[in-house]
């Protein structure tokens, strides 16, 4: 009898235990609160600066018009700011991986532009095949060059203790000179081109265009599916499997990962593998769907893009999904910006940047905007 | 000089961290401070140099209202902290340290280092403190560096001195010598707040006791009328058991065997000089030494954290010489860490997550490549019903446990296992009586299953108390042996053989 009673005690204990906290209003907070004020922050401020700089306000009004029309005010617009994501989003995944196993790797731009290019070779060079494979294979190889080259970050790492981020830098700036030698390789190179641009991707080695029935202007592409399934690929990899979990305890807590018998090594080229390859990935996506080429630059700088992307999503893959729709927003409704009320491209990279920094500073945005949280105490940590 | 709290009351959000605390202060008296982790001494202290204000009640020193802004205005006043982490610049000498800061210059600024050795030699002298002045403090040990703190606060003209578990650094010797200090420093009319968990030494130094529990003063005396069973029953709430009960352990089959083991640094010096040692079934090994004398390098040989250099290591029969950290713990091999901090956990990940920390990728816990984190969760819960881990729920990050429970989340996850050899390495620093009572009690069971037991600890009382066989380390090598099945060992004997004196005698 009293041993049931006991029983029944410590079934109750468990199920304390065991009950999740209800999602807090300190996560709302954090996850939800500060971004959207640092986006009203920065444009605030970036309207103070259009100001600043001689825009006057009827002007500065229209730009803010067009940059939300551009972004989000058609269905063209929303297939302009999903197609700009795509990249953004997958090259964003891959440096948040990172980030979490402690590895701040820099290099997605070179491995995106290798990447991207050995996908054109590839299926320039097999145009035989036939529709899904040659695009499916067009994006492996991507992957697993992107991989590779991003391997070289982590090998050197693992056996020399040479830091990411100085290796990485290098490697970037090895691969744009690479890709522009390779361009004039006359395999690669175009016919009658005296420009390095290489010959295109056929069109079974395309990513099918799915809004073109309505507008063949319209240029979103199936790299959204593979968007979404690398967020969720990735979310899975971090947290849920056995990977991703020394990983994260490789990047929160390097000691005591080496204490519980996690190969340090292992993590560091395993994880720069997985970074690089959607990396690659990236590059693949990108002119597999939209450039169908590679050119020198054609990145145009998305793999330094998806470092502040990573960092606005903190790193989470749910979070660098939205952060790469607002990038992508913001590269999409700044065209329009551009084009409506004459005002220069740039303030859209100034607009991105300000949001970073307010993101990267929350008690700043708690400080501006008091009224939208609770008050915290300080030191109240028990 | 006096000082006086008076209605102290300190809050952190929710948390009352000192609730209408008084206390007296007085020039020529020695007070000691007792209290477990988070009991509110630190804050206390805090508030008293100056570093956070209260946010109710006065401090009065001579009678008169004070109020501090900041950690410069304690000092001011005379109140001088000596921090249980020393504070000093390792490649500066004595002097330097002492008089940073607060330098005496001459023209034009230029340090006037003449006159601060002078100075410092003054204050030397005036207490008997035997610094060198112009010895570099990395050439220093450590209860040298511990006096330079000291003559720092009192280069400052500091009449009241607080110091922060002083101790815990210090062999028994040193403590020694630390008290004839304490009793000059007394002497010549200052103020000393002496904070410990440690009760003899409370009782052997203070003139007077406070105790302090969840923010409040639960008790106060003459160390003449109290005994350590009733100052730990003041500080923990209920009667508490010094003594580890164990009976005699059935020593079985060698668990682990170390023969001739070396270990070097990258210049290559020895940190392990010729190793050899046994540990059986049913044993407890204590290790014995000052901190620094390669007890650290020893677990991790055994554990496989380093390599080692020459040598072998055997456990249940294997040669593990070269085996990974994992394959230990996968034949059964156990470690608590010395710094769970930085080894034994994870800050930020749940305490679910810490629970499976080390064996996350083994079959009970998996499907296929995944983790099947429901699995892992009522482990956790299990563990920590089962090792007494405070907590209102697993998804709590472990960083939000206090240091007690912290610990015993480690050694829940290491002994809950199948094991054959338990690594300890200072398994209950930090900790408050009532831990330190359940995770002894704990390692005592797993010797009672048949464990062997290895503990390390800087701590001569947790060796005596627990070692069945006493090892003793001193500048990597093993230099003496003590048999204490009886608890009988020659206490005075150990700590000269950690001292170094039994050097010329085991070599």
């Amino acid at each position: 009898m009293t041993d049931g009673k006991d029983l029944q005690k410590v079934n109750e204990d468990m199920r304390k235990l065991l009950a999740r906290a209800a999602f807090g209003r300190g996560n709302f907070e954090d996850l939800f609160v500060v971004p959207v004020f640092a986006v009203v922050a920065a444009l605030v401020l970036g309207a103070l600066i259009m100001l600043a700089t001689g825009v006057d306000l009827p002007t500065i009004g229209r730009s803010f018009v067009a940059l939300a029309v551009g972004s989000a005010g058609s269905l063209n617009a929303v297939s302009e700011t999903l197609t700009a994501a795509i990249p953004l989003v997958l090259a964003g995944l891959g440096l948040g991986l990172g980030f979490r196993a402690g590895l701040f790797n820099i290099g997605a731009e070179g491995q995106l532009l290798l990447g991207g290019t050995a996908a054109v070779v590839f299926t320039f060079s097999f145009p035989s095949l036939p529709f899904p494979i040659l695009m499916l294979f067009g994006l492996l190889t991507g992957a697993l060059v992107g991989a590779a080259y991003a391997s070289i970050a982590g090998i050197l790492k693992a056996t020399t203790g040479a830091h990411e981020v100085i290796t990485t830098i290098m490697l970037n700036l090895i691969s744009i000179r690479l890709l522009e030698y390779i361009l004039r390789q006359p395999y690669i190179q175009r016919e009658g081109r005296a420009d390095p641009v290489s010959k295109s991707v056929p069109d079974a080695g395309q990513l099918p265009r799915l809004l073109d029935w309505l507008d063949p202007n319209l240029r979103l592409h199936a790299g959204v599916f593979l968007m979404l399934l690398a967020v969720a690929f990735v979310w899975w990899l971090l947290f849920r499997s056995k990977i991703g979990f020394a990983f994260r305890a490789s990047g929160a807590n390097p000691d005591a990962a080496r204490y519980a018998g996690m190969r340090s090594g292992l993590v560091i080229v395993a994880a720069m593998a997985t970074a690089g390859a959607l990396a690659g990935l990236a590059g693949a996506a990108q002119v597999q769907g939209v450039l169908g080429r590679a050119s020198p630059g054609f990145s145009a700088q998305m793999g330094f893009d998806a470092i502040a992307l990573a960092l606005l999503g903190r790193s989470h893959p749910v979070g660098i999904l939205f952060a790469g729709i607002l990038f992508g927003g913001l590269e999409a409704g700044g065209r329009q910006m551009q084009v409506d009320a004459g005002v220069s491209i740039d303030l859209i990279s100034i607009i991105q940047a300000l949001i970073i920094v307010f993101i990267a500073a929350p008690l700043l945005v708690r400080a501006i905007f008091p009224w939208g949280f609770r008050k915290i105490t300080k030191g109240g940590k028990a | 000089m006096d000082v006086e709290l008076r209605g102290i009351t300190k809050r952190f959000g929710p948390v009352v961290a000192n609730d209408n605390v008084n206390m007296m202060i007085r020039g020529g008296e020695v007070l000691g401070l007792l209290g477990e982790n988070g009991a509110g001494k630190s804050t206390m202290m805090n508030i008293l140099s100056g570093l956070y204000s209260p946010d109710e009640g006065e401090i009065l020193i001579d009678g008169k209202p004070v109020s501090f802004d900041g950690p410069g205005d304690g000092i001011a006043a005379g109140i001088g902290m000596v921090h249980q982490h020393f504070m000093l610049v390792p490649v500066f000498t004595v002097a330097e340290n002492v008089v940073l800061g607060v330098e005496p210059t001459g023209p034009l600024g230029y340090l006037d280092l003449k006159k601060a050795r002078a100075q410092v030699d003054a204050i030397n002298k005036q207490y008997g403190l035997h610094v060198p002045a112009d010895a570099l403090i990395e050439d220093l040990p450590v209860g040298i560096q511990q006096r330079v703190e000291i003559l720092k606060v009192l280069f400052r003209e500091a009449d009241v001195l607080i110091l922060d578990e002083p101790t815990a650094v210090l062999t028994p010797q040193e403590v020694e010598e630390f008290f004839a200090i304490v009793n000059s420093l007394k002497e010549a009319g200052k103020a000393i707040v002496f904070i410990t968990h440690k009760l003899h030494e409370i009782l052997a130094i203070s003139d007077r006791i406070n105790v302090l529990r969840q923010g409040r003063i639960t008790g106060e005396g003459d160390p003449k009328t109290l005994d350590e069973a009733k100052l730990a029953e003041m500080m923990v709430g209920r009667p508490v058991s010094f003594t580890v009960s164990k009976g005699a352990g059935t020593r079985g089959r060698v668990m682990l065997e170390m023969s001739d083991v070396i270990m070097l640094d990258v210049t290559d010096e020895r940190l392990l000089d010729h190793v050899s040692l046994k540990v059986h079934s049913g044993e407890v090994v204590g290790v014995a030494g000052v901190q620094g004398n390669g007890q650290t390098e020893l677990v991790e040989a055994i554990t496989g954290l380093e390599r080692v250099a020459s040598g072998k290591i055997i456990f249940d029969g294997e040669d593990i010489t070269h085996a990974s950290v994992r394959d230990r713990h996968r034949r059964g091999m156990a470690h608590i860490p010395e710094d769970r901090h930085r080894d034994g956990m994870i800050s930020p990940f749940t305490i679910a997550e810490n629970m499976v920390l080390n064996s996350y990728y083994e079959p009970t816990y998996t499907r296929g490549m995944a983790i099947d984190w429901s699995a892992v969760q009522e482990t956790a819960a299990k563990y920590c019903l089962d090792f007494d881990v405070r907590t209102p729920s697993v998804f709590l990050p472990a960083g939000n446990l206090s240091g007690g429970n912290q610990q015993k989340m480690v050694v829940a996850r290491e002994l809950e296992r199948q094991t054959k050899l338990v690594v300890a390495s200072q398994p209950t620093r930090g900790l408050d009586v009532g831990s330190i009572e359940y995770i002894h009690a704990r390692l005592i069971d797993a010797r009672d299953e048949g464990d062997g037991v290895l503990i390390v600890s800087s701590e001569l009382d947790e060796i005596m108390g627990l070692a069945d066989r006493i090892l003793v380390m001193f500048e990597g090598r093993i230099v003496a042996e003590f048999d204490n099945t009886d608890g009988k060992a020659d206490r005075n004997a150990v700590g000269l053989a950690m001292a170094g004196a039994h050097q010329g005698a085991a070599a």
